[in-house]
């Protein structure tokens, strides 16, 4: 699903944020990205939602070669990826509602459509009786669950989410966590950059670990037989 | 978690065939059917068009306002161009009038006087010709100008005949009456030969400079009404800001983004030539009374004429456009600029 071949980052004035990372998450797959903060972790999931091009190196998307696709293209291939933000990135003038069906109405879905896979996609975060409320009117947890449903409700095949409990307390983040297992389960890929190592280390999932722009660790999950 | 199953099931019921999903190339544009994805572009399209008028109603005043100078800088230029087209009537009515005055030599006599008129009658270009001899045009001046006592102590007639050219209608061309002119001219009989038309073509002159005067007014407002649209979707853009990052970030094409701020533009764009229409007819509405008052003095019953229906439409359609490429400009320079990241 996103191969990175020796991809290095370099920002205008300043050292490199990424270099000569390699990795493969396979499709399917669910990995946690963790690391100090400065490591690189937000700069690797923007390098793979083309919100920042790589200085040297090679990512590939779905086994296309996105490293140096052009700007009219990349709309299409966020719509393949749903993105789940540390502080949620809500439209705070729309419905929750509206919110959610953001990505549906940009790719140009029908009324009927929308509404039927919005509110299987509120279903599925356990926010449907909330739909005609504001962002404001609630709290964290469930306005990261809004940012989730809007993520998911494309239903593309890869999820990614910086730092998505970093506003939330331990029971909710616990929660959110699993929200994104149930996803997985279902054939989504997910990456998650997270420097909440307590909580990674609960979960069985692959660990990628960077560490001053390098890729310093790679721990697969334990396979129970 | 029974959402979580409607969730899957949902996305297995896409893929009925059974084949892993991974492996399947995921086409965003071969989603739905083709008439369906019609439907919704339309359907987006006309939600873009409310959503943008919507907008508009949010903040009444700042809208009003905006709209309203560019209801005035549309409205300059048409009054101006509505008043030429006036003056046009008016002076086309005067055209017709131009004659031309054949001043006799003084040895010609009356007899020879009237064959000449019944001469130049036969040709083509004339339509009509008045014979005024000397006495009659002694009597008329007597009448008019109030020196009666004062011409009757002349010895003998000053006044030559005149014989009073009327040019046909289709003649009635600055250069075919310069050469009738002086063919009328060369004739034997003829002192002199006046066209009363030099001050026709004066007024031609200033109404030219008029009409001049009038487009380069309308270029450079219309320069204005861009500015001003432009600086309107500007803010607008900058007001919206996180959402145009947020919509950047879900997959929005530059399409999708610009779209309701290039309605937002048009609606300006509407709005103000509709002001500009209501303020020119209230002013002709305005300047009917005194305008007709003024004719009847002339004995003429002369009314304003105002925009007419081909003129509004155009009215209209300028200020779509005007509006329309000035959301363009802001909207290609400013979304640029906005990047998520």
């Amino acid at each position: 699903m996103i191969r990175f071949d020796n991809v290095g980052k370099r920002y205008a004035g300043a050292r490199e944020a990424l270099a000569g990372v390699s990795f493969h998450l396979e499709a399917g797959e669910m990995a946690f990205l963790t690391g100090h903060s400065g490591a690189g972790k937000s700069t690797l999931l923007k390098l793979i939602a083309m919100l920042e091009r790589a200085s040297y190196g090679q990512v590939f998307f779905n086994g296309q070669n996105i490293t140096r696709i052009g700007k009219r293209r990349i709309p299409y291939l966020r719509r393949e990826i749903g993105i789940i933000f540390q502080n949620y990135k809500l439209l705070n003038d729309r419905t929750v509602f509206d919110n959610v069906a953001l990505p549906l109405v940009i790719a140009g879905f029908s009324y009927q459509e929308i509404r039927r896979r919005v509110r299987a996609a509120l279903d599925k975060v356990g926010l449907l009786d909330k739909e005609k409320r504001y962002p404001v009117m609630l709290s964290g947890g469930e306005q990261q669950r809004v940012g989730v449903a809007r993520a998911v409700v494309n239903k593309p095949p890869l999820l990614l989410a910086d730092e998505p409990t970093g506003n939330l307390d331990p029971a909710l983040s616990e929660e959110m966590m699993h929200l994104f297992e149930q996803f997985n389960q279902v054939g989504v890929t997910v990456l998650i950059a997270s420097h909440d190592l307590d909580l990674i280390s609960r979960m069985n999932h692959r660990v990628f670990t960077l560490g001053q722009g390098r890729m310093i660790a790679d721990q697969r999950p334990v396979t129970v037989s | 978690m029974r959402g979580v199953e409607r969730f899957a099931s949902a996305r297995r019921d896409r893929h009925g065939d059974g084949a892993p999903r991974r492996q399947e190339k995921r086409r965003p544009a071969a989603r739905g059917s083709l008439k369906g994805k019609g439907a919704a572009y339309v359907a987006g399209h006309m939600q873009a068009l409310l959503h943008s008028l919507g907008r508009m109603a949010q903040r009444p005043l700042s809208s009003a306002m905006t709209v309203a100078v560019i209801g005035i800088a549309l409205a300059l230029p048409t009054g101006l161009h509505v008043i030429l087209q006036n003056l046009q009537g008016v002076s086309a009515g005067w055209e017709n009038t131009a004659q031309m005055s054949l001043f006799l030599k003084q040895d010609v006599p009356q007899e020879a006087a009237e064959r000449l008129r019944a001469r130049l009658e036969g040709m083509t270009e004339i339509a009509e010709v008045v014979h005024i001899s000397p006495q009659q045009a002694l009597d008329e001046f007597r009448t008019t100008s109030g020196f009666g006592t004062a011409l009757d102590s002349l010895q003998e007639n000053p006044l030559p005949t005149v014989l009073v050219v009327q040019p046909r209608l289709e003649f009635n061309d600055p250069r075919l009456l310069q050469s009738l002119r002086e063919r009328m001219q060369a004739l034997p009989e003829v002192d002199m030969a006046q066209l009363d038309m030099e001050w026709i073509e004066r007024l031609f002159a200033i109404m030219e400079i008029g009409r001049r005067g009038v487009l380069i007014l309308g270029v450079l407002l219309s320069l204005a009404v861009l500015l001003i649209v432009g600086n309107t979707i500007r803010l607008a853009i900058q007001n919206r800001r996180e959402e145009i990052e947020v919509q950047k970030l879900i997959g929005a094409t530059d399409a999708f983004i610009r779209r309701p701020f290039l309605y937002n533009g048009f609606w300006h764009g509407l709005f103000g030539a509709m002001t500009a229409w209501l303020l020119v007819s209230i002013s002709m509405a305005l300047l009917n009374g005194p305008v007709s008052r003024l004719s009847l003095l002339y004995d003429s019953s002369r009314t304003l004429s105002g925009l007419g229906i081909a003129a509004s439409l155009s009215l209209l359609l300028a200020g779509i456009l005007l509006g329309l490429v000035g959301a363009w400009v802001a909207v290609g320079r400013n979304l640029r600029e906005i990047e998520p990241g």
